[in-house]
């Protein structure tokens, strides 16, 4: 396949998983913003939650303080914003129509119906929508997209080139959502432990929609501990890092046997994966919680690099 | 402009072609054609078969307007339109032929050399060079109109890279499926084959040095183009990839894609982009489109180019006058589609008649397209006619005029019903080791009351063009 066409699927699985991380990051804020919180009033929060999706200088630039009713828009309906859910669906579905001819009618109905419903939520005026509203509305749109993708696309390369933009973006994002804990708490360590604490953790649960998941996996009393092994290292769970990093690599390594040909990002993908199997809980809180999810964005990072430099650029001989 | 020709009833009669559609429009109710009109564009618009206008602003995704009367010819009617088609591309192709080689037309004195040589759309840097099987354009789009029962005029020639052939194909799909008791009922040939039709047409003209089943690629100026969608369309349609110019690249005497696995080598192009944007390296320098050294590997018959640089000035308004000369002139055979009388401006005394009747008159730009610089007398104002006069008096080479003809008219779905509306024809012809039509083309329709102007661009639809099996 076109290397053109390789890389605009890839992105469109990245702008999708995107647009829900976008969305479920919001849902996050508005719930913990909703606790009374401690020292630095609500703000803190709300800017913790621009810092870990990457967004906060370019809104400090357009807005200013982060009011929520100025964050909901600029990370949902801003075109000024890459990442907002409006920028991402609008991207995805236009990467979608470039490469039309590599996807069924029913993908390509999903990321337009997806645009189009955008336009008309833009039209709406803002005070008639509820934020929740807003997200299990992009949840539903990604779950659609991903629905048509599963049912109807062909196995071959292009479909492997889809899921390995949904495992790395999701493994970024996942580790993302995690940090928003560290920015959260990073004013008061004396929290950690706390009744307060468990209630942020147990937000993060929800806005991954693990909260029941959670449950039955472990049950008994929710602990740092358990919720970190639960999102990090419990292959069980469809979002945990381990999880992510292992669907990155069974598509590396669909496309090495179809292509007959293995090479550095299959080599890196394995060893990333063989390091987080193995890795405590334990570790990762002596590490240091956001320390280890920072070294673990930058490895994806070069992962999703050597992707870009075996596949997508077209420089691969 | 108060009489033009009926294509449905002549003298109060429904003619036969139509016989069985004045049953079916007599048992559609206004809230069922509501209904289906609706149904036919929320399908087009699933589809995505949308075009943008230029400048305008507003939606970007505009739907063309389908009407869902559909234009019918009979067998007989359609198999003369075939033959004087076929006969035109094979005269075409011939005069490029020549005018790249030898240039016997010219020497004969049938042709103006000025007219050939210094025509914007001549390429230098073909000339001398012979495209495989000796064709240049592949696919020629030939614009009809319609004045009488049998009476048929060709408007313009498209040599290079004419467009709308999804819409042919996708009108009828959308047809077939909201009216198949039509089709029941109709014996209409199908055109479905067009596809295959043009991949054949395709690998028949690999070039010298292409020892396998050869690679077919579409190359399109990519996806903010107005026609896009049927670059898409048709790459899918034959299952071949679709290109822009950053997909590949020049290396030992071939073209090469980048794919996932590495280069691919691509031996037919079936480029939608104008010859000035190819190739940086010998036409315009500026081009972000085009791949560096394209062309040196197609003059060293590496790979082939359809429609083959240089096409286009067999297809330029004043070129075309000369066609009927050159169906004499290499075949030997009368034409049988006739041209409409054209007088060219920059001759003196026909520039002198042309002023003398603007009120008349179509003026149109020699190289215009698309109804854009165009000037039709009858429906101006006296001011529009005054600004035009004066462009002509100052670059009168620029343009050429023909008498106002009277577009047959066909029934159309018009907001008070059923009303007569001016349509044009364009069949699309495809030159490889054979010559091939499918049966039928795009009918366009001017959906203004009295408009003469199809294009879609200046407000006109399209309807699916029906050829009836005998």
């Amino acid at each position: 396949m076109l290397s053109r066409t390789a890389d605009n699927l890839f992105w469109i699985a990245r702008y999708i998983e995107r647009a829900e991380t976008m969305a479920r990051l919001l849902e996050v804020g508005a719930r913990i913003a909703l606790m009374p919180s401690a020292g630095h009033g609500y703000r803190s929060e709300w800017e913790s939650l621009l810092q870990a999706s990457g967004t906060s200088v370019g809104f400090a630039e357009k807005y200013g303080d982060p009011v929520q009713r100025n964050i909901e828009s600029y990370l949902f309906f801003d075109r000024d914003n890459p990442s907002s859910v409006a920028s991402c669906i609008e991207r995805a579905r236009e990467n979608a129509r470039i490469v039309r001819t590599a996807l069924t009618s029913q993908v390509w109905d999903a990321l337009n119906g997806a645009f189009q419903e955008m336009r008309q939520l833009e039209r709406k005026p803002r005070s008639e929508m509820e934020l929740t509203e807003l997200t299990e509305w992009v949840m539903r749109q990604a779950a659609l997209v991903r629905g048509a993708i599963d049912a109807t696309l062909l196995r071959n390369d292009g479909y492997a080139f889809l899921n390995l933009g949904f495992a790395l973006e999701r493994a970024d994002n996942t580790a993302r959502l995690i940090d928003v804990k560290y920015y959260v708490l990073l004013p008061s360590v004396d929290f950690i432990g706390s009744g307060l604490d468990n209630y942020q953790w147990q937000t993060l649960l929800r806005a991954l929609s693990a909260h029941r998941a959670f449950h039955w996996a472990y049950g008994g009393e929710i602990t740092a501990a358990k919720i970190a092994h639960f999102l990090i290292l419990n292959p069980q769970s469809p979002r945990s890092l381990v999880a992510t990093v292992t669907m990155a690599m069974d598509n590396l390594d669909a496309l090495a046997r179809g292509y007959h040909k293995s090479g550095a990002a299959q080599m890196r993908a394995r060893s990333l994966v063989g390091e987080i199997a193995e890795t405590r809980v334990e570790e990762i809180f002596d590490e240091g919680l956001h320390e280890f999810l920072t070294r673990f964005i930058r490895d994806v990072g070069e992962l999703s690099d050597m992707v870009q430099a075996a596949y997508l650029s077209g420089e691969a001989r | 402009m108060t009489t033009y020709f009926n294509e449905m009833y002549e003298g109060g009669q429904v003619r036969e072609p139509y016989a069985r559609l004045e049953d079916w429009t007599k048992a559609m109710p206004a809230a069922l054609r509501a209904m289906k009109q609706a149904e036919a564009e929320a399908l087009f618009r699933r589809i995505g078969i949308t075009f943008a206008v230029y400048g305008e602003g507003g939606d970007p995704d505009r739907l063309i307007p389908f009407d869902m009367f559909p234009r019918v010819f009979t067998q007989a009617e359609w198999r003369k339109l075939e033959r004087g088609i076929k006969q035109r591309a094979r005269a075409l192709n011939a005069f490029l032929l020549d005018v790249y080689g030898r240039a016997e037309i010219v020497r004969a004195g049938k042709i103006p050399a000025r007219m050939v040589f210094q025509n914007e759309a001549f390429e230098r840097a073909v000339a001398g060079f012979t495209p495989p099987r000796g064709i240049y354009s592949h696919i020629v789009g030939i614009d009809i109109v319609r004045t009488g029962a049998d009476e048929f005029f060709v408007l313009e020639d498209n040599c290079r890279t004419p467009s709308g052939v999804s819409y042919m194909l996708e009108n009828r799909e959308i047809m077939m499926r909201m009216f198949p008791q039509l089709f029941r009922e109709n014996r209409i040939e199908p055109v479905d084959g067009y596809s295959d039709a043009l991949r054949r047409t395709l690998a028949s003209v690999a070039p010298a040095k292409c020892e396998r089943e050869p690679t077919i690629a579409i190359l399109t100026p990519g996806h903010y183009n107005s026609a896009y969608y049927e670059h898409s369309f048709l790459a899918d349609l034959m299952g071949v990839e679709l290109v822009e110019g950053a997909d590949l690249f020049v290396e030992g005497g071939f073209v090469w894609m980048r794919t996932t696995e590495g280069p691919k080598k691509l031996d037919v192009i079936y480029r939608r982009i104008d010859d000035a944007f190819l190739d940086p390296l010998c036409f315009r320098p500026d081009s972000m489109l085009g791949i560096p050294g394209l062309m040196d590997v197609y003059r060293s018959g590496g790979v082939s180019i359809c429609s083959a640089p240089g096409a286009g000035v067999a297809d330029d308004k004043a070129v075309y006058t000369f066609v009927p000369e050159m169906i004499r002139f290499y075949l030997g055979e009368e034409p049988l589609l006739n041209n409409v009388p054209t007088w060219q401006c920059a001759k003196p005394d026909e520039c002198k008649y042309v002023l003398e009747n603007l009120g008349e008159l179509v003026v149109k730009e020699v190289h215009g397209s698309g109804g854009y610089g165009m000037l039709v007398g009858p429906k101006s104002t006296k001011d529009q006619i005054e600004t035009f006069r004066a462009k002509i008096e100052a670059h009168p080479e620029n343009y050429i005029a023909q008498p106002t003809l009277a577009l047959s008219a066909t029934p159309t779905f018009v907001e008070e019903g059923i009303a007569p509306r001016h349509v044009d024809l364009r069949p699309y012809c495809l030159v490889g080791e054979k010559i091939e039509l499918v049966p039928g083309g795009l009918t366009r329709v001017a959906l203004k009351e009295g408009s003469l102007v199809v294009n879609s661009s200046q407000g006109g639809g399209v309807k699916d063009t029906w050829v009836l099996a005998e």
